[in-house]
C-alpha cells in the first residue's frame, strides 16, 4: 500500500472536468486507488464519487494505492495533480 | 417592451429577433418493466449509444473550442458510465422498474445531494448529471436528440440549454441566448464564454410563445434581456454595440504596437505569468517580453522542494515559448502568506516582517543555487534574466551574486551551455531597497517595483487584514515618492526600472511612471492593450510631477 498526500492548488478545486480527468488516470491501474478529503473517502475510479469530495483549493488530499502495479499508480497520479490540481 | 432580469454570462450586447426552443421532455411512466434482465439490457445498450453520442460531440468541440471546453463531453462519458449512477439504476430494475424510470429516478437522488451541496459551483453540477441521465432515457425510449436548425441569425430562448444542444447549433447564427434557468456556473455558461456569446441565464420566468419572432436585445452587462424594445432602448444599445466592436478592433490593432507616448518617449509593457502554459496567452495579449515570471507554484504545487530537472524543464518551456522576447524570472518568494509545508518554517508572530524568500536563502544557500542552477541553463535557450525578491540590503545582493558566480564555475566545468552574462536585478518591495537604489545600482543590472509589497511597508499596512483596507492608499505621496527617487538614482547609473506590482496596470498612474521616466510595465495579460492605450494618448510634457508628489 502506498499513501501520499497532496494539496489541491488549483483554485476551482477538484471541479468536473479535472475529476473525470483523473478517474480515467485512476481506471489505467489495477490497484484499487482511494482519495479521502477531511472525512469523506471516495473510489478514485467513480466520478461522481471523487466529485462529491468537493475538494476545494487548499485542501489536502490522502491519496492511497493498493495493488500489483501501486508503485507506478501512485507516481503517475502524483504527477498528475501535481500538473493538473 | 417586456424586460426580464437575468444573470449575465458574458458581457456584451446582442441584438436579432428571438426565437424560442421547446425542449419536450420524454413521458416517463413508472409502469412495470419487462423483467430485470430485459430492462438491464436496454440500460446498457442506452449506455453504449449515449457514450457514442458524446464521443462525436466532444470531437466536434474539440475542434471548435478546444480541449479545456471540449473535457465536458469527456466528463459526460464518465458520467454516463459512473459505477455508482449503474448501480443506482440496476438496483432500481431489480426492484421491478423500467430502465427509463430507473435511469430517471436514480439521476434526480444523485443530483439532488450535488444540489444540497454548500458549494456553488458544485451545486450546478447537478445540472450535469440531469442532462447525462436525460439522454440515457431518450436513448432507452429511441427518442432522437433534437438539434435546432436554424436559417438566420437569432438570439436564442429556451427554459435551459444543455452543453450538447450549444454544441449543436449552428454557431455562426447564434447571436446570444437567454435561458429561464441555469447559472453562471454551468457548463453550458462556460461555452457560452468561449464561443463569445453574449448571454443571460435564469431569468427565472419563461418567455411566452408569443414572443417568438420578435426583436430582441441582450445586455450582458446588467443581465437584461429586452424585447420588443422601444425606439429609445434599441438605439441606445446599437450605438453601445458598435462602440464594443470599434474598442475591440482598436484594441486589437495595438497587438504589435509600440508602446510610445504622443512626445516620443517609449516604455515596454509586459505580461505577469504564472507557468509556462501563460507565455502563449502573454504574446497573444500583445506583450513584448515577461516582465515577471512567478516561480512560486514549482514550489507551492509540490510536497518537496521542486528538483533542479523539473525546474529547468519549466523556465526552459517558458524562454523558448517566447522566441527571444525578454523574460525575468523571480527567484522563489515563499514565506509570509505563501506557505510551503515542506519547508517548515515555524510560525511567526508577524510573518509580513519575518522569514520569507532571500533571507531563508541564507540559511538555506542550496535551496536558491537549485533554482539559479535551472535559470542559468534555461538562459541558454533565448533572452533570459534572473530577479532576487525582498532586498533590504547590499550584503543580501552580494550573497545572492557570490551564489550565481559559484553556480556558472559549476556549470562551466560540468560544460553545460549557459549565458554567463544573464542579467540580474532585484525587486525594489522595501522603503529600505528605494532608499539605497544609487548603490544597488552599482551591484545589478535593473531593477522592478512590487508595488504591493512596497505599498504594505511604507504604510505599516498588513495587505492581509481586510480591517485596514481604508487605510491602504497605493497613490500615497510617501510611496510614489519612494519610486520616483529610486528611479532617479537608479537611471543616473544607467540602469532601468521596471514595476510588476498591481499599480501598473492603474491607468491614472500611468502618466505619473512615464513621467519619471519607468522603462517598462509589467501587468497580467488581459491588461496590456489597455494600458498600450493609454500610453499612446499621454504626452509627458504636459504631465506636472508636482501635482502627484
Amino acid at each position: 500500500m502506498i499513501t501520499f498526500e497532496y494539496i489541491i492548488t488549483d483554485k476551482e478545486g477538484i471541479h468536473a472536468r479535472p475529476a473525470g480527468q483523473l478517474i480515467r488516470e485512476a481506471k489505467k491501474y489495477a490497484s484499487s486507488v482511494t482519495i479521502r478529503c477531511k472525512d469523506k473517502t471516495a473510489d478514485a475510479k467513480r466520478l461522481l464519487a471523487v466529485m462529491s469530495l468537493a475538494a476545494k483549493c487548499g485542501d489536502t488530499v490522502t491519496v492511497n494505492c493498493e495493488g500489483a502495479d501501486e508503485e507506478v499508480a501512485a507516481v503517475n497520479l502524483k504527477a498528475f495533480l501535481q500538473a493538473n490540481l | 417592451m417586456h424586460i426580464y432580469q437575468g444573470k449575465s454570462v458574458l458581457e456584451g450586447v446582442a441584438i436579432g429577433p428571438l426565437r424560442l426552443m421547446h425542449s419536450q421532455k420524454p413521458t416517463i411512466t413508472d409502469a412495470k418493466g419487462e423483467g430485470a434482465e430485459k430492462e438491464e439490457a436496454k440500460f446498457r445498450a442506452a449506455q453504449q449509444k449515449a457514450v457514442s453520442i458524446l464521443q462525436k460531440l466532444y470531437e466536434s468541440a474539440l475542434s471548435s473550442v478546444g480541449k479545456s471546453d471540449a473535457e465536458i463531453f469527456a466528463m459526460h462519458i464518465d458520467m454516463t458510465e459512473d459505477l455508482d449512477l449503474e448501480d443506482a439504476v440496476i438496483d432500481r430494475i431489480k426492484q421491478g422498474a423500467n430502465a427509463a424510470y430507473a435511469v430517471k429516478e436514480a439521476g434526480n437522488e444523485i443530483a439532488k445531494t450535488f444540489a444540497q451541496m454548500e458549494d456553488e459551483y458544485m451545486q450546478a453540477r447537478s445540472v450535469d448529471v440531469l442532462d447525462v441521465c436525460n439522454r440515457l432515457c431518450n436513448c432507452i425510449l429511441g427518442i432522437e436528440e433534437e438539434s435546432v436548425r436554424l436559417s438566420t441569425p437569432c438570439i436564442l430562448a429556451a427554459s435551459d440549454l444543455t452543453p450538447a444542444q450549444i454544441m449543436q447549433l449552428d454557431k455562426s447564427l447564434v447571436l446570444g441566448f437567454v435561458t429561464a434557468r441555469g447559472s453562471n456556473n454551468s457548463h453550458t455558461a462556460i461555452l457560452a464564454r468561449t464561443l463569445s456569446l453574449p448571454s443571460v441565464v435564469n431569468t427565472q420566468t419563461e418567455i411566452p410563445e408569443k414572443f417568438d419572432g420578435c426583436l430582441c436585445v441582450i445586455d450582458g452587462f446588467t443581465g437584461k434581456v429586452y424585447i420588443n424594445p422601444d425606439e429609445a432602448t434599441l438605439q441606445q444599445y446599437k450605438q453601445k454595440q458598435t462602440e464594443l466592436l470599434a474598442e475591440r478592433e482598436m484594441l486589437a490593432s495595438l497587438k504589435n504596437a509600440e508602446s510610445v507616448t504622443k512626445d516620443g518617449k517609449k516604455t515596454a509593457i509586459l505580461a505577469n505569468v504564472g507557468r509556462s502554459l501563460e507565455c502563449d496567452v502573454a504574446i497573444e495579449s500583445g506583450a513584448e517580453g515577461v516582465g515577471l515570471f512567478r516561480s512560486e507554484f514549482l514550489y507551492l504545487e509540490s510536497t518537496d522542494y521542486p528538483t533542479e530537472e523539473a525546474q529547468f524543464a519549466e523556465y526552459s518551456a517558458a524562454v523558448q515559448k517566447m522566441q527571444g522576447r525578454p523574460i525575468v524570472i523571480r527567484t522563489m518568494d515563499i514565506g509570509a502568506d505563501k506557505q510551503a509545508k515542506y519547508f517548515q518554517l515555524p510560525p511567526e508572530e508577524n510573518p509580513a516582517l519575518g522569514y520569507r524568500s532571500v533571507r531563508i536563502c541564507f540559511d538555506r544557500p542550496q535551496i536558491l543555487k537549485t533554482q539559479l542552477r535551472a535559470i542559468y541553463r534555461a538562459s541558454a535557450f533565448g533572452n533570459l534574466s534572473v530577479m532576487i525578491p525582498m532586498i533590504t540590503s547590499l550584503q543580501e545582493v552580494r550573497f545572492v551574486k557570490a551564489l550565481a558566480e559559484e553556480v556558472k564555475k559549476e556549470l562551466s566545468q560540468e560544460g553545460v551551455a549557459f549565458r554567463a552574462d544573464m542579467p540580474i536585478g532585484i525587486m525594489i518591495e522595501t522603503p529600505a531597497a528605494a532608499l539605497i537604489a544609487d548603490e544597488l545600482a552599482k551591484e545589478v543590472d535593473f531593477f522592478s517595483v512590487g508595488t504591493n509589497d512596497l505599498t504594505q511597508y511604507t504604510l505599516a499596512i498588513d495587505r492581509q487584514n481586510q480591517a485596514l483596507e481604508k487605510f491602504y492608499d497605493p497613490r500615497h505621496k510617501a510611496l510614489l515618492r519612494l519610486i520616483r527617487f529610486a528611479a532617479d538614482a537608479i537611471h543616473a547609473q544607467g540602469k532601468w526600472i521596471g514595476i510588476c506590482g498591481e499599480l501598473a496596470r492603474d491607468l491614472t498612474l500611468t502618466e505619473f511612471f512615464l513621467k519619471i521616466g519607468i522603462d517598462e510595465l509589467s501587468v497580467s495579460a488581459p491588461y496590456i492593450l489597455p494600458l498600450r492605450k493609454r500610453v499612446q494618448s499621454i504626452d509627458t510634457r504636459s504631465v506636472l510631477l508636482e501635482t502627484w508628489l
